[in-house]
């Protein structure tokens, strides 16, 4: 029997570099590597039958309702290899599986010597998968192809292994095949895994460094810190020093997960395990930091560290008013458990009081706001989306406009906007449809290859803005849902943008102004005023809704003056009754904003913004 | 100043259920009893029991008006509603020139139920006409043949009844603008001195709601019911009966007494099963079915279902939501500063008339009162 009992298998601090073996899994959302994560900690007896529940280490909610990792977390697993009969110690580093979080994917990579590429051989690799398993190769990653679901009796695992083995450059017949459900192949897997993976090197006698590679807020303990120990050791007690901040903690607790938490007498080299130090804030341990002691600090800082920055922003309202004090109180406790999360407050004169919100990118944002309203219990409304750009005006100022309010109304010079570099994998069949999408959204083509007969990966450059708006529902719907996205900045330029201005009876509503290509500007202005002209009740008069750039007037439609808002009766019976209903009106006036003179129902607003949330919603939700 | 209570008596039964009516009224195959005949003699003596009840509650007091509506008024026996008459003139101070109005159906009513109404002292006939529009009317589910209006204003007439008033309902699904035109010039032809015109308001729980909501009817456009109005308005104008209430036109002295006084406040006793009263703040209305009614009156208790107290801020917003719809209008010194900013601006789009307002009075002109319950949420906010 292979597994061997905690008790009796090398304890931390005290555990041989040789002996371990630190890995990650690579793979799709809904590849099933969280069902081979649990058959893996069944198989090593790290958690024990009775106690196993499904997707055992995704802790919240909404990770276990989308079937996607948000935040990763480590466990060693002590194994005894059935090739040499020697134990050792695997620690499993979860990777978070969704674009927004390349970065921490890339510490994640960062803190293992190996990977297993998991691909689900009913459906081959995804693009997200795919740009993971290149960050895999960059950091020299010794990769273990592994075709998972073999149970299914849709399973290829014939032509998905031709595809893997080109990507990863081995034989087909090296592709281990497992079923995370069945069991079927996971022992050798784990034995694949203490053979393939070379251990871990380090100086253990030199300075202290450890690579943080995740770090979570938890209500009873402050900040949980993960990090990989490159050099020296970690023990408790230690007063130890962020490099990029210089701050001194003091340990408080050292240990591993395993997969609960258990405190040990210390961390090694290659060792992987938890800090905490009594921090409340993740900000003050980020992802990617380096930890060194403070009595014998190391000089050098690991490499790659990089500040969180926020890709994609939006405005975020309470409906309720009332509700702002608990909005900002909510926004401040996620901020604990989120380094990447970035906000302000502000106004708007349609929607009141809010904040704008910087986000790593849609998914990110989608999170934040569920969480918000699911963990705070509070009603939102979000503003459309949008990127960060860098106006110049012919002054020569250049500002920064995260929100389409802050757009120079005077004569601008230049625009910058982020671009990416998108690499979409599909069928072949949809490559027309793919081509003329990309060429819609302003898309360059920069490469197209096959991965096997009937699959290929374009590459195309995309101003980050159009991908924003509703591109991946658009590659969904086009490609049957069988093409996959992946998408990562690389610099900027210069794009031909105009702002779009939506106009109540002459007002602005700031809330419905874009930051649009002035190719486009057309048709955002016709949406916007016709989709309003449904929405925004008949008043008293005529209400013109136009959509403009500058003083330029772009699109236009009317409301109709309201003609008939009466009851023809009241006689006795009825007044009760009237008031009442009067009474309610009264309320639903409260919900009522006024824009200048024209009063428009918060549905509205939700409305109209809406269709555009919703379609990032279907996104992320895949 | 002596004390005035007016009486409503609900008569609480019709032949037949009209599709559109959601009034408190049972047809004898819903009442699945006796005759009409034994019921309606046994439910008069309750309502009778009722006005001595009232007495009791609230001493003597002046009686300026009786409105006797339905249901089907009459379908009484004549003797009957004489009788309630009787009663209230015994019970309270029923003024010399109260106003006594009975609310017929052009189908039934006879010369002899006028004769006896007259001699008892009612002295004004509201007649369900509705439409002059067979279509329109099959549409409401009405029976009566539209020539039977004629010749009943005329037996009231006849019968020495000097007010006579119809009803007329428009905006019903099927009606076009010339189907309406009909109707109103039908009732100016009729030797009447009061109009009443509804659009129709499609009640949850009908029948008609039901057909429209099963897309077998169609209600037509709100800017053509608008219109309708309009012309309606101007036709009566031209016809010398002038607006005194948004849904309801007369000749000099023929407005109805009756009606004003839930318009301005006044107090009203309504008698009979589901009937609203309002005396001193307090509103209340009986219990809705005519036998659990009569099984209470029978115990010497009112039979009131529910109560509200109103409160000061009730009695306000009732004022301006009830005051807006009559030609007398609102003095400005009962708005606040605020209420008056907020509707300045419906003298720019010629919702209040200009004139009055200078005279210190908010008005609505006619596109006015086809948004008056738009510019009373604008007030009461």
């Amino acid at each position: 029997m292979p597994a061997i009992p905690l008790s009796k298998a090398p304890q931390p601090a005290a555990t041989n570099p040789e002996q371990i073996r630190n890995f990650c899994i690579i793979a799709h959302i809904d590849h099933g590597k969280s069902t081979l994560a649990d058959r893996m900690l069944g198989i090593t007896e790290v958690v024990e039958a009775r106690n196993m529940r499904a997707q055992y280490l995704d802790r919240m909610d909404i990770e276990r309702e989308r079937g996607i990792t948000i935040k990763s977390q480590a466990v060693r697993l002590p194994w005894k290899s059935g090739i040499d009969g020697q134990e050792y110690i695997l620690n499993m580093i979860d990777t978070p599986g969704h674009v927004d979080f390349t970065y921490e994917v890339s510490r994640s990579l960062a803190a293992c010597e190996g990977a297993i590429l998991l691909v689900d051989c009913a459906q081959g690799i995804e693009a997200q998968t795919l740009a993971n398993l290149y960050l895999a190769m960059e950091n020299d990653l010794t990769i273990i192809p592994v075709l998972n679901k073999i149970d299914l009796p849709a399973a290829q695992p014939e032509k998905f292994a031709l595809e893997l083995s080109k990507l990863v450059g081995c034989q087909p017949e090296d592709c281990l095949r497992v079923s995370g459900k069945t069991g079927v192949g996971v022992e050798e897997l784990l034995d694949q895994i203490v053979a393939q993976i070379p251990p871990p090197k380090g100086k253990p006698e030199g300075p202290a460094r450890a690579l943080i590679f995740d770090s979570v807020y938890d209500t009873y303990r402050g900040v949980v810190t993960y990090v990989r120990v490159v050099d020296g050791q970690l023990s408790p007690r230690e007063q130890i020093q962020m490099f990029s901040t210089g701050v001194k903690h003091e340990l408080l607790d050292i240990g591993v997960i395993s997969p609960e938490p258990v405190s040990s007498k210390g961390l090694g080299v290659g060792e992987v395990g938890y800090l905490i130090t009594g921090v409340k804030d993740v900000r003050l341990s980020r992802v990617g930091d380096t930890v060194t002691t403070f009595h014998k600090p190391a000089t050098e800082a690991l490499s790659g560290y990089k500040d969180p920055k926020p890709m994609v922003f939006s405005g975020l309202y309470p409906i309720d008013g009332d509700e702002y004090p608990m909005l900002r109180d909510a926004l401040d406790k996620l901020q604990l458990n989120d380094a990447a999360l970035v906000y302000e407050p502000e106004t708007s004169a349609a929607l009141g009081f809010g904040f704008r919100c910087g986000f790593l990118g849609l998914l990110h944002m989608e999170i934040v706001r569920e969480r918000l309203e699911r963990e705070f219990n509070l009603t939102l409304i979000s503003t459309a989306p949008n990127v960060v750009y860098r106006v110049t005006t012919e002054t020569g100022q250049e500002i920064v406009v995260t929100n389409p309010s802050e757009y120079p109304s005077g004569k601008v010079d230049k625009v910058l906007e982020p671009i990416v570099r998108a690499t979409i994998l599909s069928p072949s069949d949809f490559i027309g449809t793919i081509m003329e999408l990309c060429q819609q959204r302003r898309g360059t083509l920069k490469g197209m290859d096959y991965l096997s007969e009937d699959r290929v990966e374009i590459r195309y450059t995309l101003p980050l803005a159009e991908i924003v708006f509703d591109f991946f529902d658009q590659l969904k719907s086009r490609t049957k849902g069988y093409a996959s996205l992946d998408y990562e900045p690389i610099g900027e330029a210069e794009g031909d943008l105009v702002k779009v201005d939506i106009l109540l009876q002459g007002d602005t509503v700031d809330a419905f102004s874009s930051i649009v290509h002035r190719e486009k500007a057309y048709a955002y202005g016709v949406m916007m005023t016709t989709k309003l002209r449904e929405l925004i009740p008949r008043q008293q008069f005529e209400v013109p809704i136009q959509a403009a750039i500058g003083a330029k007037i772009i699109a236009r439609e009317n409301i109709r003056a309201i003609r008939k808002d009466v009851l023809a009766k009241c006689y006795g019976g009825d007044i009760t009754r009237k008031r009442k209903l009067l009474e309610k009106q009264k309320e639903g006036k409260k919900r009522m904003k006024m824009v200048g003179r024209v009063e428009v129902p918060q549905e509205a607003f939700i409305a109209a913004l809406s269709t555009n949330a919703d379609a990032e919603s279907g996104k992320v939700k895949k | 100043m002596s004390r005035r209570l007016s009486f409503y008596v609900h008569i609480p039964y019709c032949i037949k259920r009209c599709g559109y009516c959601d009034f408190n009224t049972y047809t004898p195959a819903e009442l699945k009893g006796p005759d009409l005949l034994s019921v309606s003699s046994n439910y008069i003596a309750a309502a009778i029991s009722e006005i001595g009840l009232a007495s009791e509650a609230v001493g003597m007091v002046e009686v300026p008006s009786i409105f006797f509506g339905g249901g089907t008024p009459s379908l009484m026996p004549a003797h009957e509603l004489a009788a309630v008459i009787s009663e209230i003139r015994s019970k309270f101070s029923l003024l010399p020139d109260a106003e006594i109005t009975i609310e017929v159906n052009p189908d039934s009513v006879t010369p002899e139920f006028l004769d006896e109404m007259r001699t008892a002292g009612a002295n004004r006939i509201s007649m369900g006409m509705q439409s002059a529009v067979p279509h329109v009317l099959q549409v409401l589910d009405r029976t009566h043949n539209p020539e039977n209006v004629a010749q009943a204003v005329a037996n009231a007439r006849s019968a020495g009844f000097e007010h006579v008033s119809v009803d007329l309902i428009y905006g019903v699904p099927k009606e076009t603008f010339a189907d309406w035109q009909s109707s109103v010039q039908s009732a100016l032809s009729l030797p009447i001195d009061h109009i009443s015109a509804y659009a129709l308001i499609v009640e949850k729980g009908t029948k008609l709601a039901a057909q429209i909501s099963r897309g077998e009817l169609e209600l037509p456009p709100e800017d053509e019911t608008a219109e309708k109005y309009r012309y309606a308005d101007d036709q009566f104008v031209a016809a010398g009966f002038d607006w005194y209430e948004l849904s309801n036109w007369s000749k000099p002295g023929g407005n109805c007494k009756h009606n004003i006084a839930y318009w301005d406040g006044s107090h009203w006793w309504g008698v009979g099963p589901g009937a609203h009263s309002y005396w001193n703040n307090r509103r209340w209305w009986n219990v809705k079915h005519p036998n659990t009614y009569m099984q209470k009156v029978s115990e010497g208790v009112l039979p009131v279902s529910s109560e509200e107290n109103l409160t000061t801020e009730n009695v306000a917003d009732e004022y301006i939501m009830l005051q807006i719809r009559r030609k007398e209008g609102i003095p400005l010194d009962r708005l606040s500063k605020k209420q008056i900013d907020n509707c300045t601006e419906y003298l720019a789009t010629g919702h209040l008339d200009e004139q009055c307002w200078q005279d210190g009075k908010l008005v609505l002109t006619q596109t006015g009162r086809l948004i008056a319950d738009r510019i009373v949420r604008f007030l009461v906010m």
